[in-house]
């Protein structure tokens, strides 16, 4: 039954159907892998993006390195299912602004973890958030500016390995809890320019969907928070299309410029189509 | 160091002639079966009818053949109890010919503490026995949540070799609270927790000799590790000293060890991992910079305590987090 109401719903998006394709292909390199050392894993993940950019971004030119983006991970990931990851947005060096970040975890059953869209002179210049690792991979963040051009930068992380899977840790505390959300405020530190931080989170299992029903042998549908969106007053600051590789209870702490004292408004909407909101005064920065 | 080989010194032959010649893995990589045939593994006792294999304070690998958790054997006068059966086919076949060495009954029962690898990797060598697998009732959805990924990560980790024939299988029979098991003689009495160490521990208490075997709720000088919760951990605590045994054996550590002495480290680990998370959150910290010092005070206690601090940290800033 739920399998079915899963597949009646066709993905409308662009990217959820890219989410979805690459799901069912590398389910099945999840379940024959074997990597080996650290340099052919990178050989590896490198030939996995060769053939997913193409999916992603057609035939756009990709520029590396530019520093227009930067990213940063652990070299090594303690927990699978809990990797923190930074992105760095040098303004200086795109002018007309960074449109949006989009990252990808080449190895994973969901390469394509999430694509940001930043709110034009929302000053965003620094996201963080959390991820599943499965294996060696590249970690990698392509921003595209306004003016179109695309810049990539990109980091390798060593899987874990051992028991840390990249699963759910307490299930019936995650289908409990689910939907609450969290905003901290963090008020500019040092200079008086540097803009306010948030840090949202969301209390949601963000499940795979590559377990299998031992019965049946199918797959268990994914139940994920697929579109975010955070405003202030209507205006946006940062909205996301993300997958199953954004770590259960999805969370996102991120620098913005504030236009004038309008609340915040989050929106999230999950794979079974459950829309969870919630509002936030801005508090006074202090300037 | 590797491990102790002439303490575990596997049983001569074992493998292709002591238990059903089927499932064995007599097709094994040369160096693994060389490995295997040097080892020798030996259940001690720990009490009346009460036996226990001590696993090494080790990662998994294939030196050590996966058998680095500590297993258990209770032995009625109907039937055999068996705790766990190990981190590969190896071991846990070399664990049913140390076990036909106590006892001649057959193994009614394998019972797995909870969902990790070094404690259910084993679990086929005693469906081929004919044992019935009782778990806690959350450990089918985890098996089935993690059992891909832990067939591809271990593979990485203990070679080939050791893999083959692995197969996560999960219980048949489960405990949804509390179960009594009668092995003729004596009572086994199982309880489900609520997520600690995992979302599925269960523990083990034979009655008769005040033994408990705690799983991976107990580790002794090897550092804990978080893959649950660890406030759930924490507000269990009491619970789990409040159980009248005369003695423990830890899912990790030496056997048997002193109950509920065996609790103070581990408790004392986790306050101070605790502690210094939320003074992180508090102080605004981001989970990746905070891991980094957390927990640290506890380095000098623990063995494996590079391998695990990092991690158990990253888990509990995510958890502390929603305080």
């Amino acid at each position: 039954m739920q399998d079915h109401a899963y597949r009646s719903r066709q993905p409308t998006l662009p990217l959820a159907a890219i989410f979805a394709a690459i799901i069912l292909a590398v389910g099945t390199f999840l379940g024959s892998s074997g990597a080996a050392d650290a340099q052919q894993a990178t050989a590896s993940s490198d030939s996995i993006w060769q053939d997913l950019k193409g999916d992603v971004f057609g035939d756009r030119a990709i520029l590396v390195d530019t520093g227009v983006v930067r990213i940063e991970a652990p070299k090594r990931a303690q927990d699978a299912a809990i990797v923190p990851v930074d992105i760095y947005i040098d303004l200086d060096k795109a002018p007309d602004g960074v449109k949006s970040v989009t990252l990808i975890i080449d190895v994973n059953p969901a390469p394509v973890a999430a694509a940001f869209q930043i709110g034009k002179d929302a000053g965003v210049t620094h996201l963080s958030t959390r991820v599943r690792v499965n294996d060696y991979s590249y970690l990698r963040a392509i921003a595209e500016t306004q003016g179109g051009e695309l810049h990539m930068a990109q980091t390798f992380v060593k899987a874990s390995g051992g028991c840390s899977a990249p699963a759910v840790k307490n299930q019936d505390e995650a289908m409990a809890t689910m939907g609450q959300m969290k905003l901290r405020q963090f008020p500019p530190q040092e200079t008086m320019t540097k803009a306010q931080e948030l840090q949202l989170m969301i209390r949601h299992p963000n499940n795979s969907g590559l377990q299998r029903n031992p019965l049946t042998q199918y797959f268990i549908p994914a139940h994920f928070v697929q579109k975010l969106s955070i405003s202030q007053a209507d205006r946006p600051i940062l909205s996301m299309e993300g997958g199953i590789s954004i770590s259960e209870d999805p969370n996102f702490r991120f620098d913005f410029k504030a236009h004038g004292n309008g609340e915040i408004q989050v929106e999230a909407i999950d794979t079974d189509g459950k829309v969870f909101r919630d509002q936030w005064p801005l508090e006074a920065t202090g300037l | 160091m590797p491990i102790d080989r002439v303490r575990r010194k596997l049983v001569n032959g074992f493998a292709c002639t002591a238990v059903s010649a089927a499932v064995l893995p007599c097709c094994l990589g040369r160096a693994a079966l060389a490995a295997a045939g040097s080892l020798e593994f030996k259940v001690e006792k720990v009490a009346d009818g009460v036996f226990a294999f001590r696993g090494v304070d080790e990662l998994m690998s294939a030196a050590n053949q996966g058998a680095i958790s500590n297993l258990g054997v209770v032995v009625g006068t109907d039937a055999v109890a068996v705790i766990d059966s190990g981190g590969s086919l190896i071991e846990a076949n070399a664990f049913i010919a140390a076990i036909g060495k106590v006892s001649a009954k057959p193994v009614r029962y394998l019972i797995n503490t909870h969902m990790h690898p070094d404690h259910i990797f084993g679990n086929a060598a005693f469906r081929e026995i004919g044992a019935t697998i009782v778990g806690h009732h959350n450990l089918p959805r985890a098996l089935e949540a993690r059992g891909a990924f832990y067939l591809q990560s271990f593979r990485e980790q203990i070679g080939e070799a050791l893999m083959k024939g692995i197969e996560i299988i999960p219980p048949t029979r489960l405990v949804d609270d509390r179960l009594q098991l009668d092995l003729g003689g004596r009572v086994l009495e199982l309880r489900a927790w609520k997520a600690a160490h995992t979302d599925n521990d269960l523990t083990v208490f034979d009655g008769a000799t005040g033994t408990l075997f705690a799983g991976d709720l107990v580790f002794v000088g090897s550092l804990p590790t978080l893959d649950g919760s660890l406030l759930g951990w924490l507000r269990q605590m009491d619970a789990l000293a409040a159980i009248g045994a005369a003695r423990v054996v830890p899912g990790h550590g030496p056997v048997p060890a002193d109950w509920p002495q065996a609790l103070t480290a581990e408790r004392r680990y986790f306050e101070v991992l605790a502690h210094d998370i939320r003074k992180a959150i508090a102080d605004g910290r981001p989970l990746s910079e905070a891991v980094k010092t957390a927990g640290r005070s506890e380095r000098g206690n623990w063995r494996l305590f590079d391998d695990y601090n990092e991690r158990n940290a990253t888990a509990a800033f995510a958890e502390l987090e929603w305080e």
